[in-house]
């Protein structure tokens, strides 16, 4: 096993004992991107030079006594590449910002920064964020590690793919209706959504502000709170962050369930979903039943409603978002126009994917005075009765366990002809963006043909420490999350 | 091209805009209805019309940082000096609101009677435009910070009330600057964001005035209140006061609204009440002619003195309004507010009452003295060193504002006579070492080079001639060579003593003390 395979707290235990130094798993996961990342394509920059020179420099500086030794000093980490990283090229995987470099810091890569982590790349995704495959890039396909004729799933499928490769020990993705959890269930990592309002959204480049998180995708639950201490705070930057104190999400790493109630939302078993992911979504019931705890149908009535409400309300707020992308200021202008009007139409025409110019006119139209009360309003007033369902099955339950995804990894171009079957394919991730509440995806299984299956566990606003909880407990008891793709 | 300083960005050339810009000068000013040359001089409002009339003003805050960000307001600031990410709508950016500026807000609701909101929302304006980095503007929409207010104005003796429909406060946004001489080309534009972000609060008025001059006590009345509370400098020019207007006719007695339009585009008083009375007269003409008003916005064109349409594509806006996501409701602390009511100083209207009973000057002088905060100001100053109020009332009202009108230099503050100088002078007068005559040389000497009135009186010579000998032996000069003059005054003609005091301040200069003068000439032209 190389060094690249291991995970950030097994990592970050072999630098306390000094056997090892941050160059030497830098230079082992750079040796696997050179090994395997013609084949994945999960990156749209790596920072070879830039990783080594700070990794020497992190370990001087510990040699030295300069910096404290946090459990995630050293370790290199992947950027989805829709959060701004100051002096890095940003390009939310769009022709529109192919020449971004920000001149700030997204408030969590000043957060990582200060735990001294080594920023190995910025990670492929869906054009701003608007997709479910990664397919959708304006720097090409990035591919499951897998099963390489199948997509990672997205929009965060760089950094999962990453990190389940080796090609980072662990990532941050974005989640605005399931971009985290999804990948990670394609790919076999585990992912993080926390509550909106727990990480500060300054410098993630906003897809539905409303919606959007940033979370952690990484090898096992412990990586997972690990990076989300690192995260989580309230934010003077971020009116929407909560002033909430932040726990140790680490502490709450103790595999006993004994007496959790959970809920597994009938709605959330559909009828054409894949009979292997029911299979392995009950087993992984049964597996927390035999850990001590019980549970119990529920229902959240509004669920069907999610995907539309959610097909409203996100390119709303996308179309307002993206308008400011327009080539006078910064990214692409086109080469040749008229006069202003015809500038802002071809740069736009011209640096926007067709999925991006959809939700744009999607949005546009839904804003538009005459339709606002029949389409944005009324999918707000969708979205108050589906976090309503969350807050009433709360009442009775811990958490709620569903399947991440009706499906395991589909194939490359299956599903870009059809945009209404991909969207579906976040119809178990969405309504938890709605709601605002938090969940997370880990492994629990694999298809005959070896593709991995993610499990969902759905805790309250602020509940992340319970469902780490539970995740940990289900963890330590099955051994799904150590099974690497066979590159 | 020339390399300005640019902030923390560099910025950008952007090909055809000055074209675009400057496309709409070229409609025909009046595709509607032919216009009279009669109408450069507007004809008074015909009586069997009335005006409707509602205005939005929009004012910036005199904040220190911007209304989202904590970059300078300062004015005048080198291009894109005062900007950051945040006011630059860079990618990833997110606002975080400035307490001051709801502060701003509430004690301007305040004072204008309004109803404050327990919660109100900020919601996006959506539209492309250069200046306008986001390509949209942070404003309030429905759930104003507040609404249901009024001011009281003066118009001929009489008061009226005028309804406030609602205060908001929103961003403002950057200027284009389309300058041939920076690039030698016509195809450059550039964008200064220093303004981008300027807090503004926009004041809208009820359609409750029925003429130009209530529109323009009105907004009067609306500076003075901005400057008592000092929230904003109301500096028209500068564009920190702007005013768009809501006008319609209708018969007098009528109850309908007539069509209206909005003029926009008036950058001073004196422009709100010609682009009214414009207006005003172009709607009845259509009227009178039996044509139809078309509702349309109009733009006030200064230098022709008209309001033309704006290009229809201009006006065809959708704004898309959502609440914005990025901030969350604001919710605003009753003790708060009762806090900030506690903390009003005094305003017009009190200290309107306050100078008729301290002072004991007519109240029509109140008025005047109180309608800007800074001339009440002035007026204090100097009667704290002149103690005769109806003295100092009558320069103030007289010659100082005259004075400040002629120099189009609206700002008392910074007139160069100080109430230091205006007692100096008052003083001298009192004393009889100038004559009132004398101050008057005086008072231009000290608009001009800001001296004191003594040195002016020292350096020029002009200290009053009072000593008896010294002008008798003037006047008995003047009598003996003037002996015919001396007989027709002698056989009646009064007018010939003016002719007598006339040549002794002229051979004086003016310095002669003109009581003595008189009695003296009296005493000798009687002997
Ligand atoms: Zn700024």
């Amino acid at each position: 096993m190389e060094l690249c395979d291991y995970t950030i707290h097994e990592l970050h235990e072999m630098m306390k004992r000094r056997e090892i130094t941050s160059r030497q798993i830098t230079e082992s996961v750079l040796s696997r991107i050179d090994q395997v990342e013609n084949r994945i394509r999960a990156y749209i920059t790596v920072l070879r030079e830039e990783a080594l020179e700070q990794a020497s420099i992190i370990d001087q500086k510990l040699q030295r006594g300069e910096i404290p030794l946090t459990p995630l000093t050293g370790i290199p980490i992947a950027i989805k590449d829709l959060i701004c990283t100051r002096g890095v090229l940003t390009t939310c995987a769009a022709k529109i910002l192919h020449n971004f470099i920000p001149p700030y810091d997204a408030t969590v890569i000043a957060r990582l920064k200060q735990q001294n982590i080594v920023m190995i790349g910025k990670t492929n995704l869906d054009q701003f964020g608007m997709g479910s495959s990664t397919e959708n890039s304006y720097y090409g396909i990035t591919r499951n590690p897998w099963d390489l004729s199948r997509v990672p799933g997205g929009s965060s499928g760089g950094s999962a793919a990453a990190v389940i490769a080796g090609e980072a020990i662990g990532a941050l993705g974005t989640d605005t209706g399931g971009s985290i959890r999804q990948p990670s269930s394609f790919c076999s990592t585990t992912g993080l959504k926390p509550t909106y309002g727990r990480v500060s959204r300054y410098g993630l480049i906003a897809y539905a502000s409303s919606l959007d998180q940033i979370g952690p995708i990484a090898k096992d639950v412990t990586d997972c709170a690990i990076l989300l201490n690192a995260l989580s705070g309230y934010d003077p930057k971020d009116s929407t962050s909560v002033n909430l104190p932040t726990p140790d999400y680490t502490r709450a790493l103790v595999p006993d369930i004994t007496g959790l109630k959970i809920g597994i939302p009938e709605e959330y078993f559909i009828a054409g979903m894949d009979e292997e992911v029911e299979e392995k979504i009950w087993e992984a019931v049964r597996v927390l039943e035999k850990l001590g705890a019980s549970y119990e149908k529920v229902s959240l009535p509004h669920t069907e409603y999610a995907v539309a409400a959610y097909y409203i309300i996100a390119p709303a707020e996308a179309s307002s978002n993206l308008a400011r992308y327009d080539g006078v200021k910064y990214g692409y202008r086109a080469d040749t126009y008229t006069d202003l009007m015809d500038m802002y139409m071809t740069t736009r025409s011209q640096g926007f994917s067709p999925e991006v110019k959809r939700r744009i006119m999607l949005g546009t139209y839904s804003l538009s005075s005459g339709y606002y009360d029949a389409y944005y309003l009324k999918a707000q007033k969708v979205r108050t009765l589906i976090k309503r369902d969350f807050e009433e099955a709360f009442k009775k339950y811990d958490v709620l366990v569903a399947p991440v995804s009706p499906t395991p990894a589909f194939k490359i171009g299956e599903k870009t002809e059809d945009p209404l079957q991909m969207y579906l394919s976040d119809i178990f991730t969405i309504p938890i963006n709605l709601a605002g509440v938090t969940a997370l995806s880990i492994p629990c299984g694999f298809t005959k043909d070896g593709l991995p299956i993610g499990l969902q566990i759905i805790g309250k606003h602020f509940g992340e420490e319970t469902i780490l909880k539970v995740a940990y407990a289900f963890e330590q008891n099955t051994e799904h999350h150590k099974k690497k793709p066979p590159l | 091209m020339e390399v300005w300083e640019y902030g923390s960005v560099e910025v950008w050339e952007c090909g055809g805009m000055a074209v675009w810009e400057k496309s709409y000068t070229s409609v025909p000013p009046y595709p509607h209805t032919s216009i009279l040359p009669y109408f450069h001089t507007p004809p008074s409002l015909k009586m069997e019309y009335e005006a409707v009339i509602g205005l939005e003003v929009h004012t910036q805050l005199k904040t220190r940082s911007k209304i989202f960000c904590s970059c300078s307001t300062e004015f005048g600031a080198k291009p894109n000096h005062n900007t950051c990410p945040i006011c630059q709508g860079m990618p990833g950016v997110l606002p975080v609101l400035n307490k001051q500026v709801v502060e701003f807000g509430i004690r301007t609701a305040l004072a204008m009677n309004c109803t404050i909101a327990d919660y109100s929302l900020f919601a996006r304006k959506n539209y492309f435009y250069p200046d306008l980095p986001k390509a949209y503007q942070i404003s309030q929409y429905e759930l104003p910070l507040a609404q249901h207010g009024w001011i009281e104005i003066q118009v001929d003796g009489i008061s009226k009330k005028i309804g406030v429909t609602r205060i908001h406060m929103e961003e403002d946004a950057g200027k284009s600057i389309h300058d041939e001489n920076i690039t030698g080309s016509k195809n450059y534009s550039f964008i200064d964001f220093n303004r981008c972000g300027v807090p503004l609060l926009e004041i809208v008025s009820e359609p409750d005035m029925r003429s130009p001059e209530e529109a323009r006590e009105y907004l009067l009345k609306l500076k003075g209140i901005l400057e008592y509370l000092e929230v904003s400098d109301c500096n028209m020019e500068e564009g920190s006061l702007r005013c768009d207007a809501n006008i319609s006719v209708r018969p007098k007695g009528s109850t309908k609204l007539g069509t209206k339009t909005e003029v926009k585009n008036m950058n001073s008083f004196k422009n709100v009440q010609k682009a009214l009375e414009y207006e005003i007269a172009r709607q009845i003409q259509i009227l009178e002619e039996g044509g139809r008003i078309v509702q349309e916005t109009r733009l006030w064109d200064v230098d022709q003195g008209v309001t033309r349409p704006m290009r229809s594509k201009e006006e065809a806006h959708d704004y898309r309004y959502f609440p914005e996501p990025d901030l969350v409701p604001l919710v605003i602390d009753k003790e708060w507010i009762e806090q900030i009511r506690k903390s009003l100083p005094e305003l017009a209207d009190a200290r309107t009452a306050r100078f008729i009973s301290q002072y004991g000057i007519p109240e029509y002088d109140a008025r005047v003295l109180t309608a800007s905060k800074f001339v009440a100001d002035y007026y204090e100053n100097t009667v704290k060193l002149y103690p005769n109020p109806k003295v100092v009332s009558n320069w103030v009202m007289g010659d100082i504002l005259r004075k400040l009108k002629e120099h189009e230099q609206a700002d008392i503050r910074t007139c160069p006579i100080t109430p230091q100088h205006l007692a100096g002078m008052l003083k001298l007068i009192e004393e009889g070492t100038i004559s009132g005559k004398i101050a008057k040389v005086v008072f231009e000497d000290m608009y001009a080079t800001g001296k004191m009135p003594e040195e002016i009186v020292k350096e020029k010579g002009l200290i009053q001639i009072s000593d008896e000998k010294e002008v008798a032996a003037v006047v008995d000069r003047i009598i003996a060579a003037n002996p015919e003059t001396v007989a027709q005054y002698k056989a009646g003609k009064q007018k010939a003593f003016g002719f007598f005091v006339g040549e002794v301040m002229k051979a004086t200069q003016g310095k002669a003390n003109p009581q003595l003068v008189n009695k003296l000439l009296k005493e000798k032209l009687s002997t």
